[in-house]
């Protein structure tokens, strides 16, 4: 675990604690108008919980500590659903067991982001596949792209596993 | 253990290659035709919209499909109140005559999800 966990940060620690202004970001034309007009990420994202990686920020806690309040619906009529129900994956694998929060979830997105075209609404009722997920499928559709990036392993595989020795005493 | 570092391996051998990324991550580059007829590419930035909108409002109510490219904006849609144009109307956000703000882009640039602090290939992972 050490070793692993040197390994992974090792990558982190040059880009850690730090936002491009726009004008550097390689993206922004540094001759447009707009540079000056828009906001810059720091101005923005230095005021929230803090990460080490990704946007720098804790996007679940900054939600649900109130740091920012955005929107769910443009709407009126439009049904806000919530669940609050955690799933436990990989069961039998070597690796740390899965939790998947639906709650941490749904305070970002609807059902029908996932269900039924990326999961079936079925505990064990999918396929899931750690090479799929760094294909940007499944999980990777949204880790590695806008939510939090896959070179955090902890952050899904988070349940330790009891002893390699018994794995049936693994709990359900 | 040992899947654990063999997993590792894999991954380093994907991420170290690429060159650092600068963009913020999330940001997204369009320009399947603004460059072709003489605009800017347009940036859209994740971190800016989801501070004030969740991700179900864009994804699900607004119905942007999650695939960088795979939404057909025009121009002449997003004056119609479609795509960007749901909120850029001058109602929930200022309205489609500031070119430049969204306009804002290096010329050259492909589409695609950009950014990163680590990885070098979102997008893909
Ligand atoms: C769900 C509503 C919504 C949608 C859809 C939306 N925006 Fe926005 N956008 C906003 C709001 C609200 C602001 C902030 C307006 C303000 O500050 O007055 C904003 C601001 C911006 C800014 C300026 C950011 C800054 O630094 O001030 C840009 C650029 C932008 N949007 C581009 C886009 C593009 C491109 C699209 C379509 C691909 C898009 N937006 C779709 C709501 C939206
Ligand atoms: C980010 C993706 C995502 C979102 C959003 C999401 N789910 Fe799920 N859901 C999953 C995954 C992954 C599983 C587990 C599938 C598996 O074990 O193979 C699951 C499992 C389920 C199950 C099966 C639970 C069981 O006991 O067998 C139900 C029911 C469910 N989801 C309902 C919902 C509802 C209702 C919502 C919206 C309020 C929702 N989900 C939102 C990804 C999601
Ligand atoms: C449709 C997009 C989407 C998919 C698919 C998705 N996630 Fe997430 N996930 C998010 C977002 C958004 C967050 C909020 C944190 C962030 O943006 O970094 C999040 C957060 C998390 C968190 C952290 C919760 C916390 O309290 O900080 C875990 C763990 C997680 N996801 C695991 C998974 C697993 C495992 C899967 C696949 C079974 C999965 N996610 C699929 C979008 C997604
Ligand atoms: C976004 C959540 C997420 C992240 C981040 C993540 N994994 Fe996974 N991983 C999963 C899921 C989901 C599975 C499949 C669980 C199952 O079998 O149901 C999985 C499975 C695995 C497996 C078992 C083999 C397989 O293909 O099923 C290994 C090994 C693994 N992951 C290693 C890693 C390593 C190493 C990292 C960090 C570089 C990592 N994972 C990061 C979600 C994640
Ligand atoms: C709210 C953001 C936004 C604003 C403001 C905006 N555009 Fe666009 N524009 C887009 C997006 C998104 C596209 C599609 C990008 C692509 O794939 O090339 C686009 C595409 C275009 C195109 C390519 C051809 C077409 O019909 O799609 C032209 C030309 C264009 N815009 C001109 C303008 C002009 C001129 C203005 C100011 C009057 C303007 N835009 C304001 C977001 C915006
Ligand atoms: C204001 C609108 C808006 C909000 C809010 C928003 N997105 Fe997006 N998203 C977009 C647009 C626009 C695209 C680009 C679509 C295209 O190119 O056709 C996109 C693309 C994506 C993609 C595709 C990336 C790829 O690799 O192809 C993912 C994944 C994604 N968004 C996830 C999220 C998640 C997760 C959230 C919430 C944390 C979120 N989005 C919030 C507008 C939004």
């Amino acid at each position: 675990m050490a070793v692993l966990a040197a390994i992974l940060f090792s990558g982190n620690v040059a880009a850690a604690g730090s936002w491009q202004p726009l004008q550097n970001d390689d993206l922004h034309d540094p001759a447009s108008p707009a540079i000056g007009l828009l906001q810059q990420p720091a101005e923005a994202l230095s005021k929230l919980p803090p990460d080490t990686t990704g946007n720098l920020v804790r996007w679940v806690e900054a939600l649900e500590k109130g740091h920012i309040e955005p929107r769910s619906n443009i709407f009126p009529e439009t049904k806000i659903n919530l669940l609050d129900k955690d799933i436990l994956m990989n069961l039998k694998g070597g690796t740390p067991i899965v939790r998947f929060p639906h709650r941490a979830h749904t305070l970002w997105l609807d059902c029908a982001n996932c269900h039924d075209h990326l999961f079936k609404a079925q505990t064990g009722g999918n396929k899931l596949s750690m090479m799929q997920i760094l294909q940007g499928e499944q999980c990777g559709v949204c880790h590695g792209a806008v939510a939090f990036p896959l070179t955090e392993c902890n952050r899904c595989h988070s349940v330790p596993r009891p002893g390699i020795a018994k794995p049936s005493a693994t709990p359900r | 253990m040992g899947g654990w570092l063999a997993w590792l391996v894999l991954l380093a051998s994907l991420a170290l290659p690429g060159q650092p990324a600068l963009a913020e991550y999330g940001d997204v580059v369009l320009n399947r035709r603004s460059e072709k007829e003489g605009m800017r590419p347009v940036i859209f930035s994740h971190w800016f919209h989801r501070i004030r909108f969740q991700c179900k409002v864009c994804h699900q109510e607004l119905g942007f499909k999650m695939r960088v490219g795979s939404n057909d904006v025009r121009m002449a849609d997003i004056i119609n109140g479609k795509f960007c144009g749901m909120c850029h109307n001058g109602d929930v956000a200022w309205g489609p005559d500031r070119c430049d703000l969204c306009h804002s882009g290096k010329r050259g640039l492909p589409t695609g999800i950009y950014g990163g602090h680590e990885t070098s290939g979102p997008g893909r992972w």
